[in-house]
Formats: structure tokens, C-alpha cells, sequence
């Protein structure tokens, strides 16, 4: 008998290879474990994992039906609330939602819920048999603005309600941040397109190549039928640290390095996509594209990569398995650390990045406790590049091109209350560019969210 | 898929095709480009457009073949289609509100600086236009400025076309001659750009120029495309790509610029090989 206060370990890559390829790390439960790590749930009465997921699933249900053997039953459940399982599965912080609050977690190890979400969402898409696209017609016509997370999950969830449903995307593939954001190695590109076919074969189409606010405004979409729109275009502008040297050859944004690893496909040693391989690399930041960013500077041949961060390793936002993968893989974490220069040589090439060390003091507005820089603490570290993954500021194609629509001072979309509902009539936002840089599940939840709020308008 | 429904060889090394994008068409104004990429595995690279009709749904753009992808993109014939074209990015170029501008278009520059010049002048400004190049046999577009143009200086930096001279010579020379302008645009090579706008600052004449840097999504994703104005970090692809001229830091441009040079040219060699079986 297994000591049933511990998680079933995720089998995973062995670190010493996968830091040589794009292959996913975390290989997912057999059928066998998932039934074992299924039975640890003790099915409590007040289910406060629920509560804690941002969108609702009945987590004790479909656990109960993969304790029975019943996956295709319990992919079921889970797409009540979720088209998006296979993802969330792979990229939710888990331990800061639903398995925070697990029973089981009190005296050992909560229940493995995410592993277990995303082992029903890879059965169910393995034996998906072919769909027929579904043909909606006389439907009420809806655009939803970019396909990330909050996009895909309004279309899905408007889909379901019986709407046309066209997905405005402004690069060549669909998936947002999920296609051009994270990397193949925590989850598979065949996984997105799968979701997105899923969304296909429920009758929502997908527009590439379009970008809504330049193609055509928003305020011609309703000239063109739609009734309602959902905005749901993500983060944008990168943040800089407006330090010197950040124009120097070999300083990127993170959502620049990473979007020509993952969507142009650089990590294909015969890619076409120009990107600094090898060296030494410092990323600053600590979240999850941070780690990404890291992860695949070293799968790109670095022979070392910094994580700069300037609070201490307590307060870093990434997911704890991130973090966890990052270090085993050899990513070298210098906290309390914050740039103040990057220095180049005389091609203008970057050679190294100056640090100041920090202390905390008193927690700031996030809850966080500040870090405030120690006065002839600077110290240089040797890099050939360096990477800023400070998060985004919201894009400001839409407003700018919007009648009616507010923004407040950072450039995020003013939404009324708790809803989604902009100060524009019939449009509707939700994810990054309401919230500023979140989690895919937010976002998730906020095109839920819109959906049904659309819906109540549409039906009104 | 987008057709080209239109090819056309300009020199030796440029080219003009228009591509069916009616949505594209229909919203492009001078000044805003498009993104496209020729095949599934290519790079997505910024083209400006050249000219549109809205009617027929053809979006024009002019190339130079210097890298991997526009040497692929020459492979497409008429009849054949490009993978992807998206846009119009970027904002159009202010072109109300003149009284006499000076247009300064810089080798295939001059197929962005043409759309511009055009409707400077439809919307009531006396046009002077300068084109430059290395030698006649790069020149394009000659016919088509001087149709529109009030007037027209066409240099060569060999003295094979037109005047020998740079665009710079032309430009100060009609200066000191007492003309003046509300403002100057130039659109070329950074290095025109930048001495353009050395001579404009001396002679204290507005100077708009257009950026055309190195990017991938073009909307205000990637911030590959920063560069700095004024002490500020902008990006071409949502803030510009027109820029006042004086406040840009072209030397930090110019260094960004080429970033990748020896990755192009591994590339382009490659392509050489691949596609036009010499080198």
C-alpha cells in the first residue's frame, strides 16, 4: 500500500537530457496512477477547492468518476466549466488555488488535482473521434479580439450558448500567449491547435492574419452584424527597466525571445528565425515567463542562465513547479539582485549586466515587501545577453482606434464593477487587458465570465 | 491564402507586386505596412505599402531581394499566393494640413516616400520631391514622382541618372535657394535618414522620418522595434513608424539594425544556393 499522504509523483524528463531538447517535461499520469492519485480525494463535504477554482469546476466530481475509471465521464465534467482542460491542466497555479485548500494537503501533500485535470483532458483528446463542424445557422454573430485564453474560453463558452462566434487573431496561428508565449516543452503546441479545432468543430471561426482596430474597427464590426464583442487582446507592450544599455544588441523582451522560439519555431535548429543561441544569459524578472525565458535560453545552448530577481526567492510569482524544473535543470537564481546597468563593448554588443543588491523593507501596495537597493553593494556578472521578463503594459491599438471606450492611466479597459462590461455598449473585456499581466486561468475565467454576461445582454 | 494577382520587375533587384487583400485595401493609408511571410516556415517580414485599390482588393508592395525572405518571396509568380499578409499596421503619415513639403526617398524607400508625395499633393501642399541612388540601374519610380511632383530631382551618387549627387546636396542646395518648406519627410536607408535630418536641424525645418526596424508581431507585442525619441523608449509599430526626424537616436537605430547581420547572411547564402543555385 502507498503512503497515501503523499502526491503520485509526475513522472518527468530526466533533467540532464531535456535541458537538450524541447520535449514536454512532465510526461503525465498513466491511467493506473491517475486512479490512485483519484482515490487520495476524501470527497469532503465543503469541496473548498471549488471555491478556489476561478472557474467553478466540480473537482470532487469528476476526481470521482477517474477513481471509477470513467475518464471520458469526467473530461465531461470538467467541460461544464472549462474548454480549456488540457492547458490548465499544464499551466494553472494549482498550488495557489484549488490544491491550496485540499484537505488532504493538511497532514501531507493535497491531492494532485492539476495532474489529474490534465490527464482526463489528454485522454479525452486522444480518443476524439471525428467531429462534424457544426453549421450555426440564423445564430446571433459575436467577435470575440484575440484568441489567448480569455478568447478562446468566450468563444467556447458563446458557442455553447448557441452564438456564431469569429475569433479575430492578429498573427498567422491562434492561441495568443499559449502558441506564442509558452514554450513546447510545458505545453505542446499539439495541444493548443487541438483546443482550437475543438472550438472549430463547436462552429466558431477563426480569423488570422486580423487585426481588429487596424484591419477594421471595433465600431465596424457591428456595421458588419456583430452584436457584441468581447476584447480579449492580452498583454502588450513590454516593460523595459528604462536602465542603460537596454538598446544594446542582445537585449530582448521576453515576449520577443519567446515569441521567435515559439511561434517562429527558432528552437528548430533549422529554423529560418534569426535568435542569440549559447553564451551566458541573464533574465530578469521571476514570474512564469521568466522561467520560460530561462528554460529555453539553456535548451538554445547557453552554457549558463541568470534568473535576476530582485525580491528573495519567497516572493517569487512563478508557479512552484516552474521554479522547481528551473533549478533542477541548472538555472542559477541570484535574489535580491537588481540591475541598474547593462554594459556592452564596442560593437555595441551586450557583455555584462551590472547589480545592486536589495533588502526588504515594508510590504508595497501588491502586499509584497519592497526591496530598496543597497547603496556600493554593484557587482557585474558576465552575460552575452540579457532577457527582461518585467510583464507587460496593455495594448493600445483597440482604444486608440475605439469610440466610447475608457481606459484608465496604465492603458487597461475600464470594466464596470464586477463585470466585464466596458464603457462602450455591447463590448465587453476581459483577461490582461483589464487586469494587467495575470495567469492564463484568470483570463480564462474573465472570457467565461463575458460570455454569460453577453448572453444576458443579447438576450435581453 | 493571399494571390498575387500582379508582378512586376522594377530593376534588377526590386520588384512590385499586389497581392488580394480587399480588408487590407480598403484600411491602408500612406505611411502603414503590412507583414507577410512568402511560405509557412518563413519570417515574418514588415513591407510598407506602396499603393492601394480598394476596389479590386489589391494591396501593392515594392521589395528589394537582400535577405532570405524576400529572395523567397521572388520565387512567387503571378497566380501563386503568400502565406500570410497582415495589416495595415503602423500609424498613416500626417499628409493634411501643408503648404509645401519636401519628400526625400532614399533607394527602395522611394516606393514608401511615392504614396506620400501623392497625397501631400492631393490634399493641397506644393510637393518637392528628391529621390536617391547608388546608379541608374537601381533607379525606381521615376516616371511616377515626376507625375506628381511639383518638382522633381532625381540624384545618383555616380552621376549615371539624373544629378550627381546625394539627396542632402539637392536638399540644401533648394534651401539656401530660399525655398521653404513646412516640413520635410525622409524615408530611406537610416544613415540617409539621419543626415537628412543633420542638414533639416541646421536649417531648422520639421523633419518626419519612417522607421522601418527590425520586428515580429508588428503589434506592439515583441518590442523588437523600440528605439529612442527623445530620451523615450517607443516602439515603430504602434507609436510610429513616423517619427520627428530631431529626436531620434539614429546612431542606437543604425546598431539595432544589425543585430543579425551575420545570421542574415549565413541566411542568404543559404538561400542563394537554394534558390538561385549560384554563389
Amino acid at each position: 500500500m502507498s503512503d497515501l499522504t503523499l502526491k503520485n509523483p509526475m513522472p518527468s524528463l530526466d533533467p540532464k537530457v531535456r535541458v537538450h531538447n524541447f520535449d514536454e517535461v512532465a510526461l503525465g499520469y498513466q491511467a493506473e496512477t491517475a486512479i490512485k492519485e483519484a482515490q487520495r480525494c476524501l470527497n469532503c463535504k465543503h469541496h473548498p477547492c471549488v471555491s478556489k477554482c476561478p472557474v467553478g469546476i466540480a473537482i470532487p466530481d469528476f476526481i470521482a468518476k477517474i477513481a471509477k475509471g470513467e475518464f471520458e465521464e469526467a473530461y465531461k465534467i470538467i467541460e461544464r466549466a472549462s474548454s480549456l482542460a488540457a492547458v490548465c491542466g499544464r499551466v494553472c497555479p494549482q498550488e495557489r488555488q484549488c490544491e491550496s485548500v485540499c484537505a488532504r494537503g493538511i497532514k501531507g501533500e493535497s491531492v494532485g488535482i492539476g495532474y489529474l485535470e490534465r490527464f482526463v483532458a489528454d485522454y479525452h483528446l486522444k480518443n476524439l473521434k471525428n467531429q462534424v463542424k457544426k453549421e450555426m445557422p440564423g445564430a446571433k454573430k459575436v467577435a470575440v479580439v484575440g484568441s489567448g485564453p480569455a478568447g478562446l474560453s468566450c468563444a467556447g463558452e458563446l458557442a455553447k450558448r448557441g452564438y456564431a462566434v469569429t475569433v479575430f487573431e492578429a498573427l498567422h496561428k491562434a492561441g495568443g500567449v499559449l502558441t506564442y508565449g509558452i514554450p513546447e516543452f510545458r505545453l505542446p503546441k499539439s495541444i493548443v491547435q487541438s483546443t482550437v479545432s475543438q472550438l472549430e468543430n463547436m462552429g466558431v471561426t477563426f480569423k488570422t492574419n486580423f487585426v481588429v482596430g487596424k484591419t477594421l474597427p471595433v465600431d465596424q464590426l457591428f456595421e458588419k452584424g456583430y452584436q457584441a464583442v468581447f476584447i480579449g487582446t492580452g498583454a502588450g507592450l513590454p516593460i523595459f527597466m528604462g536602465i542603460p544599455g537596454e538598446a544594446l544588441c542582445g537585449v530582448y523582451s521576453a515576449n520577443e525571445y519567446l515569441t521567435r522560439i515559439n511561434l517562429m519555431k527558432a528552437y528548430q535548429e533549422d529554423s529560418k528565425t534569426p535568435i542569440q543561441r549559447g553564451g551566458t544569459v541573464a533574465v530578469v524578472g521571476g514570474g512564469n515567463v521568466a522561467m520560460d525565458a530561462a528554460r529555453c535560453a539553456l535548451r538554445l545552448g547557453a552554457k549558463k542562465v541568470y534568473i535576476l530577481y530582485r525580491r528573495s526567492e519567497k516572493e517569487l510569482p512563478a508557479r512552484a513547479e516552474e521554479v522547481h524544473h528551473a533549478k533542477q535543470e541548472g538555472i542559477q537564481f541570484e535574489f535580491m539582485c537588481n540591475p541598474v546597468e547593462i554594459i556592452g563593448d564596442s560593437n555595441l554588443n551586450v557583455t555584462a549586466i551590472k547589480c545592486q543588491k536589495t533588502e526588504l523593507s515594508q510590504p508595497d501596495e501588491s502586499g509584497r515587501r519592497r526591496p530598496v537597493p543597497i547603496e556600493g553593494s554593484e557587482y557585474e556578472i558576465e552575460v552575452n545577453a540579457v532577457i527582461m521578463a518585467l510583464g507587460t503594459s496593455p495594448n493600445p491599438l483597440i482604444h486608440r482606434t475605439t469610440t466610447g471606450l475608457d481606459c484608465d492611466n496604465r492603458g487597461r479597459i475600464i470594466v464596470t464593477g464586477n463585470t466585464t462590461a466596458t464603457t462602450k455598449k455591447g463590448v465587453f473585456a476581459g483577461g490582461d487587458t483589464v487586469t494587467g499581466a495575470a495567469t492564463v486561468i484568470l483570463a480564462m475565467g474573465a472570457g467565461k465570465q463575458a460570455a454569460a454576461e453577453i448572453d444576458e445582454y443579447l438576450s435581453k | 491564402m493571399y494571390k498575387i494577382v500582379f508582378k512586376q520587375k522594377l530593376n534588377d533587384l526590386v520588384t512590385k507586386i499586389g497581392v488580394a487583400a480587399p480588408e487590407i485595401a480598403s484600411a491602408a493609408k500612406a505611411g502603414q505596412f503590412v507583414i507577410l511571410r512568402p511560405f509557412d516556415d518563413s519570417e515574418r517580414i514588415p513591407l510598407t505599402v506602396h499603393d492601394c485599390d480598394a476596389d479590386n482588393g489589391t494591396v501593392f508592395v515594392i521589395y528589394q531581394k537582400m535577405g532570405r525572405t524576400t529572395m523567397e518571396l521572388d520565387t512567387l509568380n503571378e497566380g501563386e499566393s503568400l502565406c500570410d499578409i497582415v495589416g495595415p499596421l503602423g500609424n498613416p503619415t500626417v499628409t493634411h494640413g501643408f503648404k509645401k513639403v519636401a519628400v526625400v526617398g532614399g533607394g527602395v524607400g522611394c516606393a514608401i516616400a511615392f504614396p506620400v508625395a501623392k497625397d501631400l499633393k492631393k490634399n493641397g501642399a506644393q510637393v518637392t520631391c528628391i529621390t536617391g541612388f547608388r546608379s541608374s540601374d537601381l533607379v525606381i519610380l521615376e516616371k511616377e514622382f515626376s507625375q506628381i511632383s511639383d518638382s522633381f530631382y532625381l540624384m545618383t551618387d555616380d552621376g549615371s541618372a539624373g544629378e550627381h549627387g546625394l539627396v542632402t546636396n539637392k536638399l540644401e542646395e533648394l534651401i539656401l535657394s530660399g525655398e521653404k518648406f513646412d516640413e520635410v519627410i525622409a524615408i530611406g536607408p537610416i544613415i540617409m535618414m539621419k543626415f537628412v535630418c543633420e542638414l533639416t536641424k541646421k536649417y531648422g525645418v520639421k523633419t518626419i522620418i519612417s522607421m522601418n526596424s527590425i520586428m515580429v508581431d508588428g503589434t506592439g507585442m515583441c518590442g523588437g522595434c523600440r528605439l529612442t525619441v527623445d530620451g523615450e523608449t517607443k516602439f515603430a509599430c504602434v507609436d510610429g513608424p513616423d517619427f520627428d526626424g530631431h529626436k531620434v537616436d539614429f546612431d542606437e537605430c543604425m546598431r539595432r539594425s544589425t543585430f543579425y547581420k551575420d545570421f542574415e547572411t549565413r541566411e542568404r547564402e543559404k538561400a542563394c544556393r537554394l534558390l538561385e543555385g549560384k554563389i
